[in-house]
């Protein structure tokens, strides 16, 4: 993204509303002291790709096994498509889930695995190896269905349990960082093809992971979960332009804080009023400005309608695609901002040392409380 | 330059291969002097007669009725003992390998507490509380269970309490090791396929435990075959195994060959045992991970 090209995400359509799949209400989820799941609804709309990010022990796969049935919530409540679920034992649930190390039964081949489900549904045998054959086909594997497990790669684990958990046509489906044992040039190549093979299908798909990049890439929208609660659940997009947590704005993207003030749906920095796309939603404790590298302009000319921060030029930094500038603000912190490797703007790149005014629009100009 | 320094590399990699052998040469010349030799030596003393000429006179009094009823015995009493080990064990494995890996460690200490002590302390252990005034008869009569005093030493019942007390933890030690090793992720995926426990159990774990539970119950039967100290002095002379006629032979009539005969059939009887387990099941199973 570049910072020439103004963005409305206020007006970014979101996927079309239809009827909720799953309405989680009130989870809680104590361990000792320790809460994995604090007071948690959701709704998870049908066919919806929603991603669950969060550092480690913010709770998102404890909410995940919650809705597997694998972990027992102290209270709340799972709706899936009108039907309560929280006593409902994991077998009697009709959830598919793929689990991060695939879980794939040793002493059964692929075909053995993907068939697994449907022999407990007590199918006919030429429907079942008709469904096993299909299953494999929709992730290209076909041709391993003799195979044991311990033949097969790193990649095709992964799909092979994503057919055991597709293969049922369950209600849901539920991902535990599927992807996080391969390397990085499959990752990248699955996410895309889990993607594709999610808008074919249609079926509602819960993916928990740490990886912001991933979630960015996969999902509908992301739910942020924080200390056992969702911090924000938005499109991606709205997510990383309209953050409403310095939490959520940190662990998002990269992004410089610098403290405001904040009064009456305003706010000034440095005492100097700033120019804001929308009143500000004050909350509890200081709020922030964030800064993303990216949203930050060098203002060569007058720069009416901007919000202009001067600073000085600390170091350039070349990285290929895009240069870095290291700005020191008069406060003493510093600030990165990320331009374009482009010839001419490298060439009207400042020298160390001297002073600069940033340009940033109203629209990027992003202001967020410590709460969460 | 070349040619002498390719010397030089090949002499350092022979070096090394000696260095790695060395230190098992002392264990090779154990094995070879204490058990490869005696084995050898007794496999032609079997083949000897009392006149010193060659002939298959020991084997052919094994065909006697005597030896075997005493074989079929063996059998008999190996299959109960390793029978009743699999239903005590499993449990107790199945039990620990759930709990938390500290307390699982911890229970496993009191299953190998008593491993540690001697199988003659043990038997005689056994002896106290089942004669006929010991600790289990007193504790039956008074809570009024029973009304004479049961004969429950110095006969077959006595000597399955006992083999089966000593060898159970050859089954739990294999078995749990291989329970532990299984993922609860595959427990959990079954569910997650629609398995209510008992389908999970009986699809899953059984399958993945497998390993673990042949290689328990080859241990227990095997020793089973060949035990003595146990049957002798819980059995009171009523139950006669295997190894009591190889010891009558050599210590009440000095028949070596006899014994030796004894020892080799016993020798191939458990070696086909061990082939057919691992033909039934697939050779890398039965030792190999879970």
């Amino acid at each position: 993204m570049t910072t020439t090209i103004t963005m409305t995400p206020a007006s970014i359509s979101e996927t079309a509303v239809t009827r909720p799949k799953l309405l989680i209400r009130n989870l809680h989820k104590h361990y000792g002291s320790y809460r994995a799941l604090d007071d948690v609804s959701l709704d998870v709309r049908d066919g919806e790709f929603l991603a669950l990010l969060g550092p480690s022990g913010s709770g998102k796969t404890t909410l995940l096994m919650t809705l597997a049935g694998f972990t027992r919530p102290d209270s709340g409540s799972i709706l899936m498509d009108g039907q309560e679920l929280v006593r409902t034992p994991p077998h009697r649930r009709n959830i598919g889930m793929v689990f991060q190390n695939y879980a794939l039964f040793p002493h059964m081949t692929v075909g053995q695995n993907v068939a697994y489900p449907l022999k407990l549904r007590k199918m006919a045998r030429p429907e079942i190896s008709r469904l096993v054959a299909a299953a494999l086909h929709m992730v290209q594997l076909g041709h391993v269905e003799e195979r044991r497990i311990d033949a097969l790669s790193g990649g095709q684990r992964q799909r092979v349990a994503l057919a055991r958990a597709m293969v049922f046509e369950p209600g849901m489906l539920l991902m535990d960082e599927p992807l996080s044992a391969l390397d990085k040039k499959l990752r990248e190549h699955m996410q895309i093809e889990l993607r594709a093979l999610h808008r074919r299908l249609g079926v509602t798909t819960i993916y928990v992971t740490h990886d912001q990049r991933e979630a960015l890439t996969m999902a509908d929208r992301i739910a942020v979960i924080n200390h056992g609660k969702v911090a924000q659940l938005d499109t991606p997009r709205m997510l990383y332009e309209r953050p409403r947590s310095k939490f959520v704005a940190d662990f998002i993207g990269e992004s410089s804080f610098l403290p405001v003030d904040v009064s009456d749906g305003g706010a000034s920095l440095y005492g100097v009023p700033l120019h804001l796309a929308e009143p500000v939603r004050a909350g509890h404790g200081p709020h922030f400005l964030v800064l993303r590298p990216e949203k930050v302009d060098l203002a060569a000319g007058p720069a009416a309608g901007l919000n202009v921060i001067e600073g000085a030029l600390l170091d350039v930094v070349y990285q290929g695609d895009s240069v870095i500038l290291q700005v020191r603000l008069p406060d003493g912190s510093t600030l990165a901002v990320r331009q374009p490797a482009r010839q001419d703007l490298l060439a009207a790149t400042p020298e160390p040392g001297q002073a600069l005014r940033l340009a940033l629009h109203p629209e990027d100009t992003v202001i967020v409380g410590d709460a969460a | 330059m070349t040619a002498v320094n390719t010397l030089e590399l090949s002499r350092d990699t022979r070096r090394e291969r000696v260095r790695l052998l060395l230190p098992s040469g002392p264990g090779f010349a154990v094995v070879l002097l204490l058990l490869i030799l005696p084995v050898g030596w007794l496999f032609l003393l079997s083949l000897v007669d009392g006149a010193g000429h060659l002939s298959l006179v020991n084997y052919e009094r094994l065909l006697q009725p005597l030896y075997i009823r005493t074989f079929i015995s063996t059998l008999e009493i190996s299959a109960i003992v390793t029978g009743a080990c699999v239903l005590l064990g499993f449990p107790v494995a199945y039990l620990l390998s759930q709990l938390p890996p500290w307390l699982g460690s911890l229970g496993m200490i009191f299953v190998l507490i008593p491993f540690w002590t001697s199988v003659l302390v043990r038997t005689y252990a056994w002896l106290v509380l089942l004669q006929r005034r010991g600790l289990v008869n007193n504790l039956l009569l008074q809570i009024g269970l029973i009304t004479e005093p049961l004969q429950l030493v110095y006969n077959m019942t006595g000597t399955i309490i006992g083999m089966t007390h000593v060898l159970l933890p050859f089954l739990i030690l294999p078995l749990y090791s291989s329970m532990r090793a299984i993922n609860g992720d595959y427990m959990r995926a079954a569910a997650n396929c629609g398995a209510g426990p008992t389908k999970a159990f009986w699809g899953i774990f059984m399958p993945l435990c497998t390993p673990g539970l042949t290689s328990g119950v080859i241990l227990v039967f095997v020793l089973c075959m060949g035990f003595y100290v146990t049957p002798s002095l819980l059995g009171g002379g009523k139950v006669s195994m295997w190894s009591m006629q190889i010891e009558s032979n050599i210590a009440l009539y000095s028949n070596w060959g006899a014994a030796s005969a004894l020892g080799v059939l016993l020798l191939v009887v458990t070696l086909l045992l061990l082939w057919g387990v691992r033909r039934l099941l697939g050779a890398d199973r039965v030792y190999g991970d879970a």
